[in-house]
């Protein structure tokens, strides 16, 4: 599904992937997590043409990635600061991200979902971080792609939105898709993620599932063995 | 009273009694103009039918006599010479059309060459393909009005005037279109003449040309795109009124060039398009009011020894440069003009700006010494240069100004 | 690209600062026209505001219209939508709406002043397309120097250091060079150098129509070929649609690099 193989990047002197490899070919639920500068968000970009690789390859379905722009018509992407175009109402907003993809969208059942029905006439600009992280998760979730991307989607949520956005992430796991997540909100990722993908200097440090990093950290608690696996390596941020 | 009526009336009878009409037409039994011109005596007229007369070096002499065109008849000189030669007085030709004036290096061959003449009318005659047009030496008292003129001249050397005036006075030269000659008015040695309502248009060298010739009036004319606009020099007393100067382009071309000019007025006049407007050179005493200068490269160039000139109540709209000046003050003034470019206020409410107008801008000083920078016009560092020099001036003379410029237009 | 253009272009028209740029040539014309009540020296005014308001509002703008859309990038880049698509969409939809401003601004006024009727009519044509020019150029500087800055403040200040060095300071350095070597033949330095500033360019371009017989009293034959013929105007013009390529050709290829 996804094939990454020896993707290099470096911002001027500061090297973020560093060789990174990695497969995913199952369906569920991928938790890529790391400490900051680990090139989390490198990678997801890179998968997303948002950033080019110094070297390195990406084929998704089979497909080369790197400077093509059709391939994102099969990924939902949820970036992490919810920002939009001040002056477009959220309504024109929605309107505008469906024209662009020309696909089929359930817009209306997404904004029942998350009872954005009052904000719709409103312009992004006036509203709340939370609302527009709604508006946020709308727009990522409407389209029907196979591989979903959400770079932190708690961010900025309500407790019950929160529970919504597990709910919905659930069931578009139950559909058979991919989903990938970074996260800093450690139960939310133990509770969901079927998979664990930790990055360290843009590496893959260690990748397998929550019980498999528990059981080669020898810590029950996941936060713990999360730290675990930074201070054997002497890293100093503990900020994941 | 009633004798002189008798009188009247027995002059007429006598003199229909003596003055024949001549016919000349191409079928009759007089085919020519010089023949009937030999038969005319002292009042005849001479009645000529359209059609060609091929003829050249047709000589009146001391015969008062009347030629009257009728549907303009061509006389045709075919290249040879001056078409018809008068030395008479009391005389006119009226309505004919002279073609194919032949040029030369020695003579200046002319469609109608007066010569010593006196008390003359040359009306409504048209003229193609000329060399010299009307040719006038030594005469006075003479009407030259309503003729039309166009010739293709192309090299100066090889082209004559339109009207050429050369010692001569009291003459009336009035609503004449000359095109495309080398100097369409020329008056050399010419007094106490009036210039009026004449068309100067594409002239090779000048529209009006006038040297030596004082008290003459300019009236009415307009005079556009000749080579090198209007050239005025060496007179004085002459009056220039609600004449028209337009279009006059080139880097040696003017709308009226004044060199030494002395005791003159020029009044109404428009200067339109012209790549220097007015250049005066050696001019004193000269008068300039009521005249609008719009558009032109230069408005008015001042250059050396020039005395008292005084401009009031000109209009200066949308020049290039207003004022291009060289040497010293010399009592040349400005007054009550208005500038389209002035920026000052009017606090009073009086009409008239607070602040004194500078008309000489630094750029044109700098224009002056290198003429590549032209190219600059109008961009924001020359127009802050200029600004500052108007703040303080430190090249341009500093009394060189317009202490009472206008707020609005004059009328 | 297309899409990107109008949503571009709909997001502008409703910001404040279209309108504000739109009423300001508004007043600008009625001004001119109605106060003023002289069609030359209206021309000439309007002049000096293009080269120099046109360039500087138009770099501000790119700057800021970049700078301020950049979430709305982001999610676009995460679309199916093509990189230069998404940008260029944006420069025209700036560009294009400045310029909607420009021609209305000034074109309304002028035509209720009747100037169809009027033999002005060239000059302010020949106004609104070097306005034009400006916009499009200066736009494309703006998103260049953006591109190339991710820092706001910097991209300002390189953006009105170009407006700066452009309107200004080139004119200036010029003429110093022209005093300094007045003794060499300059005709051709001074219209090469012409050539390599989009303001000056406009700038001759309008003189062509205003100031012909200033131009003409130099006697250079350099000089007299260029602006007594239509070689001046075609020249100048087609350095113009270089000047508007150029920046534009540069802004896909630092795209295509470019990592967000």
């Amino acid at each position: 599904m996804i094939r990454i193989k020896d993707l290099h990047k470096k911002f001027g002197s500061q090297v973020v992937l560093n060789g990174l490899d990695l497969d995913i070919e199952e369906q569920g639920i991928i938790a890529v997590l790391g400490p900051n500068g680990s090139g989390k968000t490198t990678l997801i970009k890179s998968i997303l043409g948002m950033v080019v690789p110094d070297k390195g390859q990406i084929d998704l379905y089979e497909e080369i990635v790197i400077k093509r722009w059709k391939y994102r018509q099969n990924i939902d992407y949820l970036p992490q600061i919810a920002n939009f175009p001040g002056n477009l109402k959220v309504m024109e907003l929605i309107t505008m991200i469906k024209d662009l993809r020309g696909k089929e969208a359930r817009d209306q059942e997404l904004i029942e979902f998350f009872k954005l029905q009052p904000y719709l006439d409103k312009k992004l600009n006036k509203l709340s971080g939370g609302t527009k992280q709604k508006v946020n998760l709308v727009l990522c979730f409407m389209f029907d792609s196979p591989l979903i991307i959400l770079d932190e989607p708690t961010s900025g949520l309500d407790p019950i939105s929160l529970l919504h956005l597990r709910d919905l992430i659930q069931q578009e796991k139950e559909k058979g898709k991919t989903i990938l997540i970074t996260s800093h909100i450690m139960n939310f990722v133990e509770e969901v993620a079927d998979r664990i993908v930790f990055l360290l200097e843009g590496k893959i440090y260690f990748d397998g599932t929550v019980s498999q990093l528990k059981t080669n950290t020898r810590q029950q608690d996941f936060e713990r063995a999360i730290a675990n696996l930074l201070s054997e390596e002497y890293v100093q941020d503990f900020k994941i | 009273m009633r004798k002189f009526s008798f009188l009247l009336f027995f002059f007429f009878c006598f003199s229909s009694l003596q003055a024949k009409e001549i016919q000349v037409c191409t079928s009759c039994e007089v085919n020519s103009l010089q023949q009937a011109v030999d038969m005319a005596v002292d009042g005849d007229v001479i009645r000529i039918k359209s059609g060609i007369y091929k003829e050249h070096g047709v000589e009146i002499l001391n015969k008062s006599i009347k030629i009257i065109g009728e549907g303009y008849p061509v006389i045709d000189a075919e290249m040879q010479g001056t078409a018809i030669t008068v030395k008479a007085e009391n005389f006119s030709i009226e309505g004919i059309k002279i073609i194919n004036i032949g040029t030369s290096h020695t003579n200046d061959f002319a469609a109608i060459l007066v010569s010593r003449s006196k008390n003359f009318r040359i009306v409504n005659n048209r003229f193609e393909n000329i060399f010299f047009g009307i040719l006038i030496e030594r005469s006075s008292a003479g009407t030259i009005s309503g003729n039309k003129m166009k010739s293709k001249s192309r090299i100066q050397a090889k082209s004559g005037n339109g009207i050429h005036m050369w010692h001569s006075e009291d003459l009336t030269v009035k609503n004449n279109e000359i095109i495309g000659v080398r100097d369409g008015i020329y008056l050399e040695f010419v007094n106490n003449c009036v210039i009026k309502e004449n068309l100067c248009k594409d002239n090779l060298r000048y529209g009006l040309h006038f040297m030596f010739s004082d008290h003459n009036e300019y009236l009415g004319n307009t005079f556009e795109n000749n080579g090198a606009g209007v050239a005025v020099m060496y007179s004085k007393f002459i009056e220039m009124r609600r004449n028209l100067f337009r279009k006059n382009w080139g880097s040696a071309s003017y709308g009226l060039l004044l060199k030494e000019i002395s005791d003159s007025e020029l009044i109404n006049n428009t200067f339109e398009d012209n790549t220097i407007a007015i250049s005066a050179d050696n001019t004193n005493r000269i008068n300039y009011r009521h005249n609008d200068f719009i558009s032109n490269g230069y408005a008015v160039r001042i250059r050396g020894a020039c005395y008292k000139n005084v401009f009031t109540e000109n209009n200066f709209l949308a020049n290039s440069f207003d004022v291009a000046y060289t040497g010293n003050i010399n009592e040349n003034e400005f007054l009550k003009n208005y500038w389209s470019e002035y920026t000052g206020y009017d606090l009073d409410k009086d009409g008239t700006g607070d602040v004194p107008y500078r008309p000489v801008k630094l750029f044109s000083y700098l224009v002056n010494r290198t003429p590549e920078a032209i190219i600059l016009l109008r961009s924001i560092f020359i127009g802050l240069l200029d600004f500052s020099e108007k703040v303080s001036p430190i090249f341009t003379p500093a009394e060189l100004i317009d202490p009472q410029p206008q707020m609005r237009k004059i009328k | 690209m297309y899409k990107i253009l109008k949503y571009s272009f709909f997001d502008l028209t409703r910001s404040s600062w279209s309108y504000v740029y739109f009423f300001f040539y508004l007043l600008l014309g009625i001004t001119l026209l109605f106060l003023n009540n002289d069609l030359s020296t209206a021309v000439i005014t309007l002049m000096n505001v293009i080269i120099m308001i046109v360039p500087l509002i138009g770099t501000i703008f790119g700057v800021m219209y970049y700078y301020n859309s950049r979430e709305f990038t982001e999610l676009l880049l995460a679309q199916p939508v093509k990189r230069s698509s998404i940008f260029l969409g944006q420069y025209f939809g700036v560009a294009i709406s400045l310029s909607l401003s420009l021609i209305l601004g000034l074109g309304i006024p002028f035509v209720a002043y009747g100037l169809f009727k009027s033999a002005v009519i060239w000059d302010f044509v020949m106004l609104l397309i070097t306005g034009l020019f400006l916009t499009l150029i200066f736009s494309a500087l703006a998103f260049n120097i953006a591109l190339s800055h991710e820092n706001k403040i910097k991209g300002f200040g390189y953006a009105i250091l170009l407006w700066l060095f452009l309107a200004v300071i080139y004119d200036g350095l010029f003429l110093l060079s022209l005093v300094y070597f007045q003794d060499y033949p300059l005709d051709k330095f001074s219209l090469i150098a012409t050539m390599f500033n989009p303001i000056d360019l406009s700038r001759i371009l309008i003189l062509l129509k205003l100031d012909i017989s200033a131009l003409l009293s130099y006697t250079g034959a350099v000089f007299k070929e260029f602006f007594g013929t239509p070689l001046g105007a075609v020249t100048s013009m087609g350095m113009l649609i270089l000047w508007v390529v150029f920046p534009l050709l540069r802004m896909r290829q630092v795209i295509r690099k470019k990592d967000f």
